[in-house]
C-alpha cells in the first residue's frame, strides 16, 4: 500500500536569532590531539575520516596535544602571534576610519587571523594565495608595507592601485597575494589553473586558494575540485567556514547536511576540517597539504572552521540576524588569546610583553594612517583622472584615446 | 496617497503580489529574514512566511536556474540577484534557458520568472558594485529589461513584471533608492519626499512594460534616457537652456519606438543618455533605431552621453559618470547641426 502525502518545502534557519541567547550546542570540539595524523602520502582512502572530524592542537591550557603538533621555532610562533595582533589593530583602526569618512568602505578579519597567518607563514615566498578578502593576516605576515594598504584604502595619490579598485580589494604579486575581485568565489579555480601551470613547467611551486563557505555553493567551487582532481594539481584549496556570509548562516550553504570538507570525499581526494582558531592545527594542516601538493600527489580541500566575529562589512549590521552575544560564547575561543595562552605555556611568553608589543603594534598602524592621512584620505586626494583611462588593455584602442581627450583630463 | 522612496515602493509591490497570489514567492541571497542588503525585502518573510521569502545560497546560477524549474511548474517566482554585477555566473541559465523555453518547447514550457537587481553606480561601489549591464539582456532574444527611474513607476512596472508571462529582467538604479539623484554629487542628497512620482497608491497597480513617459515635453531636441540618467538628464537639460524634450524608456525591452519616433519627428535632434559604458551599449540600438526610422526628420547627427569604455574606477566615481555636464554640452551639439 502506498501512503501519498503532501511534500513540504524545507527552509534551514539557524538555531538563534537577535532576542535568543547564542546557542552552539550543536557544535562537536573532540579534544585537542585525539585525531589521527596519516602520512601526507596516505592515499585518499586512507582519509576518509578526516572531513568529519575537527583537527586541533592547543587545548584548553594552550598546550599543544596530538600527532599534528608542528614543529615550530620560538620565531616562528612570535611571527604568528605578531601578525595576527597587527592584522587586529589594523582592522579596528581602518573600520574606525571609515566611520570618520576618510573612505568608503572596509572589511575587518576580526577572529580569523590564523586562517591567513599560518599558511602565509608555513608557505614557500614563492607559492601564490589566492585570497578571499578575508585574509589580511597573510599579507601582514609577510612584512606587506602598511602604508600601502592606508594608501588603497584611502583611493589617496600613492593608492598602489591607482583608485581602481574597492577599499582592501588588494593585489601584491609580490607577496604572495592575488589580484581579489567583490565577486566572491572567482578565482578558486586560478589557483588550480596557476598550480597546473607550475606542474606544466616541472617548477616546485604550489598555490593556496581561500574560499568562504557561503561561496562554495558556486559553481567556481564545484568546477575548480574537478580540475583540481582530475589534473592532481599541486593546489590547498581552503574554506573558511566563520558561519555567516553577510545574514545567511552555513546552513544556507548546506551545512546542514554534512562538512565542506566532506565535498572532497566525492572529488576523490583528502579533506580536513581543522579548527580555525586554533594557529598550530592550521599550521599544521597546511604543512600536510603541502607536502602532498609538493610529493606530487595531488590536491587536498582543507575546511577551517572559524567564526567571522564582526559585521561583513562596514555596510553591514550582523544585530540584524545573529545574537549580539554570538562572538563571545564561540567555543573555539580566539586565535590570538589561544596562540598567546601557548607562548605563555612555553614559557616564552607574558602579560608584559603581550601588552609591550600591543603598544609597539599601534604605534606602527598610527603611523602608517597618519602617513595616509598627509597623502590624504577619500577624495582628498587621488592618482591622477586621467590614469583611469591606462590599462584596459595592454596598449590602449582609439575608443579610450578618444574618450580621453573628450573629457578633458 | 501614501510618499515612499524607491526601496518602500518595491516592498509594497512585493507584499501586494505576494498578498494576491499564492504562487509568487520570493527568494535570494539574504533576502529572508534580514531583508535583503538594501532593504526591499524587508518584512516580508515575518508577514508572509519563510517559504515565501527565504535566503538562497551564493549561486546566482542556481537561483535562476531554480526560478525557471520552479516557474515551469506553475509558480511565479521573483529573485533577487544582490549586484547586478554578480549575475554574470547566471548568464548561461538566462540567455540559453530562460529566454527560450518556451520557443524550443513550442509553448510547452516557459519561465514566467522576475529578476530583480540593484544596478548602476554612484554609491562609491568600485568595478563590482557599480555596473550597468542592460545591453547585454537587451540584446538577447526572449528576455525583457525594465528599469524603473522612480516609486511610482517603480511599484507598477514590478507588479507588472511579475504578472508577465516572459522572464524580465528588472534593473533597479540604486542610487535612486533613498532619493532622486541628478548626479550634482557635491550638493546634498535629495529626498523622495518632495517628488511628485513618490506618491505611491495603495494596493495593486500596473504601468504596462513597453510603455515610455515623456517625463518633460519639448520642442528643439529630443534626449532618451532610463534609470538614475533620467534625472541627470532633466538637470542638464535645465543647465543648457535648451527647451529638449525628455522620454523616460522605463523598459527597453519591450521598446516604447512610437513615443521616440514620435518626439523626434517633432524636434528633429536626438540625444541618447545612459550610464553604462558606450561601445556596444544599449546606445547604440537606439541610435540605429532613430536613424532607420526619423532619417530625414533629422537635421543634426544623434548624440550618445555614456560611461566611458573602461571598468567603473572607485576613486574617480565622478570623472566617469556621465552627469549633467557632458548632457549639456551633447544638447549644445545637436543644436549646431543643420
Amino acid at each position: 500500500m502506498v501512503t501519498t502525502i503532501a511534500l513540504h518545502l524545507h527552509i534551514p534557519e539557524p538555531v538563534s536569532r537577535p532576542g535568543t541567547e547564542a546557542d552552539f550546542s550543536w557544535v562537536e570540539v573532540p579534544a585537542a590531539g585525539s585525531v589521527r595524523r596519516p602520512e601526507p602520502t596516505a592515499a585518499d582512502e586512507d582519509t576518509r575520516d578526516l572531513p568529519y572530524t575537527l583537527i586541533r592542537v592547543l587545548d584548553e591550557d594552550g598546550r599543544a596535544q596530538g600527532p599534528w603538533t608542528p614543529r615550530l621555532t620560538g620565531d616562528q610562533l612570535h611571527q604568528g602571534l605578531r601578525a595576527m595582533m597587527l592584522t587586529r589593530v589594523f582592522d579596528d583602526r581602518l573600520f574606525r576610519a571609515h566611520r570618520q569618512g576618510k573612505t568608503s568602505f572596509y572589511m575587518k578579519s576580526t577572529g580569523e587571523e590564523a586562517i591567513g597567518a599560518a599558511p602565509s607563514l608555513a608557505l614557500d615566498p614563492h607559492d601564490m594565495c589566492f585570497p578571499t578578502y578575508r585574509v589580511l593576516s597573510w599579507l601582514m605576515a609577510r612584512g606587506y608595507p602598511l602604508e600601502n594598504l592606508v594608501n588603497q584604502i584611502f583611493s589617496n595619490a600613492k593608492d598602489p592601485l591607482k583608485g581602481r579598485q574597492l577599499p582592501v580589494l588588494y593585489s601584491a604579486r609580490d607577496y604572495g597575494f592575488y589580484s581579489l575581485s567583490g565577486n566572491v568565489g572567482s578565482r578558486f579555480g586560478h589557483a588550480v589553473g596557476w598550480s597546473m601551470a607550475s606542474a606544466y613547467r616541472g617548477d616546485t611551486r604550489i598555490a593556496l586558494g581561500y574560499i568562504g563557505e557561503g561561496s562554495t555553493a558556486e559553481g567556481d567551487f564545484h568546477e575548480a575540485l574537478t580540475f583540481a582532481s582530475v589534473y592532481r594539481a599541486p593546489v590547498i584549496l581552503c574554506v573558511t567556514n566563520n558561519q555567516w556570509a553577510i545574514s545567511s548562516y552555513a546552513g544556507i550553504a548546506g551545512a546542514e547536511a554534512t562538512t565542506f570538507a566532506a565535498r572532497a570525499v566525492a572529488y576523490g581526494i583528502p579533506g580536513l576540517r581543522v579548527d580555525g582558531n586554533d594557529f598550530l592545527a592550521v599550521w599544521a594542516a597546511i604543512e600536510w597539504a603541502a607536502a602532498r601538493a609538493r610529493g606530487n600527489c595531488g590536491p587536498t580541500l582543507i575546511e577551517l572552521f572559524t567564526y567571522r566575529a564582526a559585521g561583513h562589512s562596514t555596510s553591514d549590521d550582523p544585530t540584524r540576524y545573529r545574537p549580539a552575544d554570538e562572538a563571545a560564547r564561540w567555543p573555539l575561543g580566539d586565535p590570538i588569546e589561544r596562540l598567546k595562552t601557548h607562548l605563555v605555556a612555553r614559557g616564552d611568553w607574558d602579560d608584559e610583553r603581550h601588552a609591550a608589543l600591543a603598544r609597539t603594534l599601534d604605534e606602527e598602524v598610527r603611523t602608517a594612517v597618519r602617513q595616509g592621512e598627509a597623502v590624504g584620505t577619500l577624495g582628498k586626494s587621488k592618482p591622477p583622472a586621467r590614469e583611469m583611462f591606462e590599462g584596459v588593455f595592454a596598449s590602449p584602442d582609439w575608443r579610450v584615446l578618444e574618450q580621453l581627450r573628450e573629457s578633458g583630463l | 496617497m501614501p510618499t515612499m522612496n524607491m526601496v518602500q515602493a518595491l516592498n509594497a509591490a512585493l507584499d501586494c503580489k505576494l498578498a494576491q497570489d499564492a504562487d509568487c514567492l520570493i527568494f535570494g541571497e539574504d533576502v529572508g529574514y534580514f531583508g535583503g542588503v538594501f532593504r526591499v525585502t524587508e518584512g516580508l518573510q515575518a508577514r508572509h512566511g519563510r517559504k515565501r521569502c527565504f535566503d538562497a545560497p551564493i549561486s546566482e546560477g542556481g537561483i535562476i536556474a531554480t526560478a525557471i524549474g520552479m516557474g515551469a511548474f506553475g509558480l511565479r517566482p521573483v529573485v533577487e540577484i544582490q549586484f547586478a554585477d554578480y549575475i554574470l555566473p547566471a548568464f548561461d541559465q538566462l540567455v540559453s534557458e530562460a529566454a527560450r523555453l518556451r520557443y524550443r518547447s513550442n509553448g510547452e514550457f516557459w519561465a514566467p520568472i522576475t529578476v530583480r537587481s540593484p544596478y548602476g553606480g554612484g554609491i562609491f561601489g568600485g568595478q563590482t558594485h557599480s555596473q550597468s549591464p542592460e545591453a547585454i539582456f537587451a540584446h538577447v532574444t526572449g528576455l525583457k529589461t525594465v528599469i524603473p527611474s522612480n516609486p511610482f513607476d517603480a511599484k507598477g512596472l514590478l507588479i507588472a513584471a511579475i504578472e508577465d508571462d516572459d522572464p524580465v529582467i528588472f534593473l533597479e538604479p540604486k542610487r535612486l533608492y533613498n532619493g532622486p539623484f541628478d548626479g550634482r554629487h557635491d550638493r546634498p542628497a535629495a529626498s523622495w519626499a518632495d517628488h511628485a512620482a513618490a506618491e505611491v497608491p495603495d494596493g495593486r497597480y500596473v504601468v504596462p512594460l513597453g510603455s515610455a513617459a515623456v517625463v518633460r515635453e519639448g520642442e528643439a531636441a529630443t534626449v532618451l534616457a532610463y534609470g538614475t540618467m533620467v534625472h541627470v538628464a532633466l538637470a542638464g537639460i535645465a543647465d543648457s537652456g535648451i527647451d529638449a524634450e525628455l522620454i523616460d524608456l522605463r523598459s527597453i525591452v519591450p521598446l516604447d519606438i512610437e513615443t521616440i519616433v514620435d518626439s523626434v519627428g517633432k524636434t528633429g535632434r536626438c540625444v541618447i543618455v545612459h550610464e553604462a559604458s558606450r561601445f556596444g551599449g544599449f546606445g547604440g540600438e537606439l541610435s540605429a533605431l532613430v536613424q532607420e526610422r526619423c532619417f530625414y526628420h533629422l537635421e543634426a547627427p544623434i548624440e550618445r552621453v555614456a560611461g566611458y569604455d573602461i571598468p567603473y574606477p572607485h576613486a574617480f566615481e565622478w570623472d566617469y559618470f556621465p552627469g549633467p555636464r557632458r548632457v549639456a554640452a551633447a544638447l549644445a551639439r545637436v543644436m549646431e547641426g543643420g
